[in-house]
């Protein structure tokens, strides 16, 4: 696809966002594209990663409440302006995916998922038992929403326009990545790695950029997600979003841009409609709990049954 | 309690749960080396044993009857699993098999909570009666349980493993699957035996350690993480590794959270296991966790 | 020319276990030449190639470039340095177009980094349009400008080949490696390839190649030599190294070509 072609587009996608943005009333509604997109983005860097290095990440989430928290706690407690506080969320969680990438790059596959993993669930506790700054298990409140001079981004619908602001030029700028020179490095590393490094591809340092953008726009949907609730506490960043990211990047197709975008839908509406239809299946129990039931046989069934993205986790040793 | 007394209560009560992670470690260190996949669904079988447990003795199983069926039932589970989920997708790669086998641990998990919703269930200690003190430590008649089935079940092992013709085939296929298929050894049947084995060994953990902790549809997650980390203490191929894993990452946790603070008690088992890998990487460690890139 | 020669092999071995697959061989290339390594399987010449390209550490040993030590285990720095390869078996990126394939190899002469390539820069559109250029002027140098947009793994088995020493030139390398790029080609595709080889020499890369095809070798080689379990045989002209006792006894002896 010609660049030309891909904003036009974005373009065209901008637009139906803004007409749903304008002429939705219903805030439920407005809610969940709110929601469809801020997993959209979250899940984009890590399509990229098992796509493209081959490696999948397990602790996703943290980088999600990294920016959450970075931005929350630094407009909130510290009075930064919110994008400025959102600038350094996104900093944040670049440099932490960076930091960790560095010495976990050179693991296996294996090992490196478990490792993400495990550094997701430090995140975690940090955030539950670092009262003074996250406010503990009970979490943040007060978090400004954005704001342009006297445009406050603070109704559902306004959000809306924001947040698929964001994803939309996320997905332009990925895609013009995917169709460059840093982008045939990336689908040269996942042709055939001895013959990338034998054509001067530094490939553990690609795979490394990889999992820096992917920290970079998951802590950005973090941020926007802090300043849409202005809210936050550590429930939503746990091992469960991990790996519902993970659901949305399989149901999408891996590597595939726009397929973390349906992805993302798909989670969204199959989870809203599965609270709204077990309560009438079982009254007595916790209805909402249900859904990871549900994830659980669609991550399973879909890697049974549609192989065809396996290939993108790398070949099986010898 | 005098400072000797603490001391003795962190070692005692870090043997105890240092028991349960070797066992669960055992699981994926036999399920790893034979497959080269990790069994994300480890933990869920410790899960299932607990409430199975539960469920056998509240339907007036004596013990020991509610014992053997529970353990034989995860190992059926175990082996289902090999055969709905990870037969049909061998010679895939080794993360699809993990995301496979974490697609499973959480419908097994969500079928629990459909089946004994979420209130935790207690379970009667194996042996009724108060405490016993050993040098100034006070440790639960069911932490001489954990103990004692941890031993019985490594010797068996051990047994198993040397001295009897499927063990050895077992440890065939873990050096060199194609070998051992050459040697006329059924592979396949090897990853069933080998799921069955970890079933049977999560079950044992879950019936043991529930008296102590209670039981509940999402205990597996923490349970099978730490014994995945017990695991890769111990080299993620030995089993005797696994064992010791297990106990030192009990004791590790017991202490830490003793003399440092028991807020962050769950994060030990995680700041080990990163620790881990980076002084891997950085080649300081004199044996290794796995295979690299 | 200049001083020395372009690549120099000192006591390089290499042991797999118990196994020596190279021991302490010495071997030099000079600029502009075309040298051929040639022996029965298992001689070692591939890990030979290996241990210069990169991708294998040398028990013992070094191989310096242009008067430098090449640094061990890190292909993409060897590569860096002006060294290009092909691999025994083609390992193209098949899902890739012919083009792309080459502009891969092209990596190494592009700039543009992730931020330049996310906001296409002008900057970074301008050397995206030189290095296409690049591309399709070395795909017209091995005869495959008309594939161009095909994906690469529906090319013949012999035009997937070409393509490997397409993307290995893209970079510009002073020291081409072609690991057996005769193997299964037809006797027509051989007599191509070794003016195409030709013409990469007369072009300014020096070539390093390892075949089995004994005509094939002797036609385009400048020097030749013979490596026997690992080690030195022979070295030194194709006529001379022909006549060779050792060498007829060790491998012509053999598999009379």
């Amino acid at each position: 696809m010609t660049a030309g072609r891909r904003w036009a587009i974005l373009l065209g996608a901008a637009a139906l966002v803004a007409a749903a943005g304008g002429f939705m009333r219903s805030s439920y509604l407005l809610g969940m594209l709110v929601f469809i997109a801020l997993n959209a983005m979250a899940a984009l860097g890590l399509s990229l990663v098992m796509g493209f290095a081959g490696q999948v990440s397990l602790g996703q989430a943290a980088f999600y409440g990294i920016g959450a928290y970075v931005s929350g706690v630094l407009s909130a407690s510290y009075g930064w302006n919110p994008w400025v506080a959102m600038a350094a969320a996104v900093a944040a969680g670049a440099a932490t995916a960076f930091l960790i990438g560095l010495p976990v790059f050179r693991l296996s596959g294996l090992l490196l998922a478990m490792a993400t993993l495990g550094f997701g669930i430090i995140v975690y506790y940090v955030m539950v038992n670092w009262s003074g700054v996250t406010g503990g298990p009970s979490g943040l409140t007060g978090v400004p929403p954005l704001a342009v001079g006297p445009f406050r981004f603070d109704t559902d619908a306004r959000m809306v326009w924001l947040a698929w602001g964001w994803l939309l030029l996320l997905l332009g700028l990925a895609g013009n990545l995917v169709d460059s020179r840093i982008g045939r490095a990336l689908r040269a590393v996942h042709g055939s790695e001895p013959a990338a490094q034998a054509a001067g591809i530094d490939t553990a340092r690609l795979k490394l950029g990889v999992f820096a953008a992917a920290g970079a726009s998951t802590a950005l949907a973090g941020a926007l997600y802090a300043h849409y609730l202005t809210f936050i506490n550590p429930s939503p960043f746990g091992f469960a979003f991990s790996v519902e990211l993970v659901v949305i990047v399989v149901l999408g197709g891996v590597s595939s841009l726009w397929g973390s975008v349906l992805g993302a839908a798909a989670v969204v509406l199959l989870a809203e409609g599965l609270r709204s239809l077990l309560p009438l299946l079982s009254a007595s129990r916790a209805g909402a709990e249900y859904e990871i039931v549900i994830f659980g046989l669609i991550l399973m069934l879909f890697m049974i049954f549609l192989p065809a993205g396996l290939t993108a986790l790398g070949r099986r040793p010898a | 309690m005098t400072v000797t007394d603490q001391l003795a209560q962190y070692l005692a009560s870090g043997l105890v749960v240092g028991g349960v992670y070797a066992l669960i470690g055992l699981g994926f260190v036999i399920v790893y080396s034979v497959t080269r996949i990790i069994n994300f669904a480890q933990g869920e079988f410790v899960m299932l044993g607990a409430l199975l447990m539960v469920t056998f003795e509240a339907r007036g199983l004596p013990a020991a009857a509610a014992f053997a069926c529970t353990v034989a039932a995860v190992a059926a589970l175990g082996a289902l699993l090999e055969r709905a989920a990870i037969h049909p997708i061998r010679g895939a790669p080794p993360l699809a098999a993990l995301i496979v086998t974490i697609g499973a641990s959480i419908a097994l998990r969500g079928g629990a909570l459909v089946l004994w919703g979420t209130d935790p269930v207690a379970l009667p200690p194996f042996s009724p009666g108060p405490p016993h003190h050993v040098l100034g430590a006070t440790v639960v008649r069911q932490g001489f349980w954990v103990l004692a089935v941890a031993a019985v079940v490594f010797a068996a092992l051990w047994f198993f493993f040397t001295r009897t013709y499927p063990g050895t085939a077992v440890r065939a296929c873990a050096v060199n699957a194609r070998a051992a298929r050459l040697m006329g050894i059924r592979v396949d049947r090897m990853f069933l035996l080998a799921f069955a084995l970890s079933g049977a060994l999560g079950a044992v953990a879950g019936a043991v350690i529930a008296p102590i902790t209670y039981a509940t549809y999402d205990m597996g997650l923490m349970l099978g993480l730490k014994g995945f980390v017990a695991a890769v203490l111990g080299g993620l191929v030995s089993p005797p590794g696994a064992i010791a894993g297990g106990f030192l990452l009990g004791l590790l946790e017991s202490f830490s959270a003793g003399l440092i603070s028991s807020a962050y008690k769950d994060a030990v088992a995680f700041i080990v296991l990163i620790v881990l890998l980076l002084v891997q990487v950085a080649g300081w460690l004199p044996w290794r966790v796995a295979e690299e890139t | 020319m200049i001083a020395g020669p372009l690549l120099e092999v000192q006591g390089l071995t290499k042991e797999f276990g118990g196994l020596t697959a190279v021991r302490a061989v010495d071997f030099r290339v000079a600029a502009g030449q075309i040298k051929a390594l040639i022996g029965p399987n298992g001689a070692g010449k591939t890990t030979i190639f290996n241990l210069i390209s990169g991708a294998l550490e040398p028990t013992r040993g070094a191989v310096f470039f242009e008067g430098e030590r090449l640094p061990t285990r890190r292909p993409h720095a060897v590569a860096a340095r002006g060294i290009a390869r092909t691999f025994q078996l083609a390992r193209l990126f098949g899902a890739m177009t012919v083009l792309d394939n080459v502009l891969v190899g092209c990596h190494r002469r592009g700039e543009a980094g992730w931020a330049a390539c996310a906001f296409r820069t002008r900057a970074m559109r301008e050397e995206e349009r030189q290095l296409r250029t690049r591309a399709q002027r070395t795909l017209e140098l091995v005869g495959l400008e008309a594939r161009a947009d095909v994906p690469a793994n529906l090319l013949t088995y012999g035009e997937q080949r070409l393509v490997e020493v397409a993307r290995a030139l893209g970079m510009g390398p002073r020291l081409l490696l072609l690991d057996e790029p005769g193997a299964g080609l037809s006797p027509a595709e051989h007599l191509k390839l070794a003016v195409l080889i030709k013409r990469i020499r007369d072009g300014g890369t020096t070539v390093l190649l390892v075949d089995h095809h004994m005509d094939f070798v002797m036609d385009i080689s400048d020097e030749v030599l013979v490596l026997s379990y690992g080690e030195k045989l022979a070295e030194g002209a194709p006529q001379t190294v022909r006549r060779n006792p050792a060498v007829i006894e060790a491998y012509l002896g053999e598999e009379p070509d």
